[in-house]
């Protein structure tokens, strides 16, 4: 069943090129790729919206002493895309890697689309499409041999293999590269092909891990693309990212993880709502100097935090007055996750 | 599951991938194994055999098939050694199939069936020079082909245990120094073992490289016996052994 009270109609191409950092112009070829994209929904992505696709109740991964995942709670439900946001080593990579079976549950239940990936890890693989945090393309194969014995991986009758492979190649923009070795593509191409490989058993769930790391900004904004074509398409997106604008652009709910554990969870909007407010006010000012800054906004009982160079003033209704104080600079701008995160994780580098 | 494994038929997909990475290169990788095993063949065959009397068989005909089963042991162990090492450790190949339907065991046995079958490419090369050569005495010979994948089998189980205690490539040297060098001199390939010290002659007995030998050399002479069937049971109970000690091995190292 598809889900037609999506607000954004992959259809309708009226939504397309008419995103702000679409890098496309609108030609020919990009509608062709929307027709692609449109395939998909279809026959890929036909899945009973708001059904759980993954349950976690409880799971718990432990390395020897160390616990990495805590005994967390969280569902993601078919047509969702959910961001897991966090440092490194929040346990984001092992709640994926648990997941998609690269990695036992210590403790706690896991189920994907009912299935419980500690009895039944080859259901369950067959259907998730993992694009993992270090690319492992196979370097001994040409591009479109990469998809095609992937595809073997999971019993894909040939044909039918390379029928998925080619329309891959096109939505993805790697048809031209299509015969040769993965070792002469860009940082980016290597991820654009990555998730092609990822859909080619026409995965339930996505699961990407840090799918733009280290890309650069062109790289990153045209996999943003391609995510959100899939997303608009239907598809459940489960992926790991410390980069706030990733998860606030791509995600319907975020998860906040720090230290294995579920620090919040909610929209993005709702999140910047709840935690900080709808701007902030930076106030440069150096910490042996801020006393009487910090003595006058404790007198407005506004909420703040103070740091070693700066005191942010978070503005939930309306904007604060100008501090009497004496302050270096001052700046006002939108509240945004990464500020959520800060409040929630402290701003002290964990290493 | 057999005996607590999680093997599918879909190890051959891992053996396909292997193939198809072979007929894109065979061109620059077989021919190597091939003329170094043939270049041996020559030169102590027909040089260092002309110095050595074999109680009446001609030393190129002692040694021909005993470098027959030497190159299925080159063939296998090279490629879970260096091969499989690569693959698992710079190339992540082995975490991208796991993500996968495919299991640890799915894997490993893929691996030792390719390796084995990189022992037999090599080896029936060697044995169709050998042929040409009018080396071959008995219409058994041809049986050597099928040693080679057996003892393909074992070779390549046992390089695929390395690589999975292997830290790094360089840990590799233990591996040459311990075992491959020990098999090439004592595994009977290049003279009898029976006039070796009684404790030599023990220790020869366990290495794989002695059974290969000795069966394709009763193979090349037709002569069938016990000890042929010794050999054979030998390289059967040797495969399961170090298929399984390798699937633990590559499960502890893989899954974590």
């Amino acid at each position: 069943m598809r889900d037609e009270s999506r607000p954004r109609d992959s259809r309708d191409p009226s939504h397309h090129g008419a995103e702000p950092d679409d890098l496309q112009p609108r030609t020919a070829t990009h509608a062709g790729l929307d027709r692609h994209v449109v395939g998909y929904s279809q026959e890929v992505f036909s899945v009973q919206v708001g059904k759980p696709i993954v349950t976690a109740h409880r799971l718990t991964k432990r390395f020897g002493t160390f616990t990495a995942v805590d005994a967390i709670d969280f569902r993601v439900n078919a047509g969702e895309c959910v961001a897991f946001l966090g440092p490194n080593g929040a346990g984001k990579s092992s709640t994926m890697r648990m997941i998609y079976c690269a990695s036992p549950v210590t403790e706690g239940e896991l189920y994907v689309d009912g299935l419980d990936v500690k009895r039944e890890a080859r259901q369950v693989k067959s259907l998730i499409g993992v694009v993992p945090q270090e690319s492992n393309l196979d370097p001994d194969l040409t591009v479109r041999n990469n998809l095609l014995t992937y595809a073997r991986y999971f019993d894909i009758p040939k044909k039918v293999a390379e029928q998925r492979a080619d329309e891959a190649l096109a939505l993805f923009q790697l048809t031209e590269k299509a015969k040769a070795s993965v070792d002469t593509l860009s940082g980016g191409m290597q991820r654009r092909l990555t998730i092609a490989r990822a859909l080619i058993n026409r995965p339930r769930l996505i699961v990407l891990d840090e799918p733009t790391t280290g890309l650069d900004p062109q790289a990153r904004h045209l996999v943003w693309t391609k995510l959100r074509q899939l997303k608009d398409a239907g598809a459940t997106m489960l992926l790991t990212t410390h980069y706030m604008e990733e998860a606030a652009r791509l995600a319907d709910r975020v998860i906040i993880m720090d230290r294995g554990t579920i620090l919040a969870e909610g929209t993005p909007a709702a999140l910047v709502e709840t935690y900080v407010g709808h701007s902030v006010l930076e106030l440069r000012i150096d910490r042996e100097e801020n006393g009487p800054l910090v003595e006058e906004l404790a007198g407005w009982g506004i909420d703040f935090e103070a740091t070693d160079d700066a005191v942010y003033v978070f503005e939930r209704n309306g904007n604060a007055p100008a501090p009497k104080s004496a302050v270096r600079e001052a700046l006002r701008r939108p509240a945004t996750l990464e500020d959520v995160f800060l409040r929630l994780a402290g701003r002290s580098l964990q290493e | 599951m057999i005996l607590g494994l999680d093997l599918s038929r879909s190890a051959v997909r891992v053996w396909q991938r292997n193939r198809d990475v072979f007929l894109r290169l065979w061109k620059t990788e077989s021919w190597p194994p091939f003329l170094e095993a043939f270049i041996t063949l020559v030169a102590f065959g027909f040089g260092m055999g002309a110095y050595v009397a074999l109680g009446g068989e001609d030393y190129i005909v002692f040694l021909a098939p005993g470098l027959i089963a030497q190159s299925a042991f080159f063939g296998a162990t090279f490629e879970t050694t260096f091969g499989s090492f690569f693959r698992m450790d710079s190339q992540g190949t082995f975490d991208a199939i796991l993500a996968t339907p495919l299991s640890v065991e799915d894997i490993v046995v893929g691996e030792i069936l390719w390796g084995a079958t990189r022992g037999v490419i090599s080896a029936t090369a060697l044995l169709v020079a050998v042929w040409i050569f009018g080396l071959t005495e008995s219409p058994f010979a041809v049986g050597m082909i099928p040693v080679a994948f057996l003892a393909g089998m074992v070779f390549a189980a046992i390089g695929l245990c390395f690589t999975a205690l292997a830290p790094s490539i360089n840990a590799f040297n233990y591996f040459f120094s311990l075992y491959f060098t020990p098999s090439l001199f004592f595994g009977g390939v290049f003279f009898p073992l029976d006039r070796l010290p009684d404790w030599v002659r023990t220790l020869a007995w366990w290495i794989p490289m002695t059974h290969a030998s000795n069966l394709s050399r009763s193979l090349n002479r037709g002569a069938l016996g016990l000890d042929a069937l010794v050999d054979l049971l030998y390289l059967l109970a040797a495969t399961i052994a170090f298929g399984w000690i390798a699937i633990t091995l590559m499960r502890r190292r893989l899954v974590n």
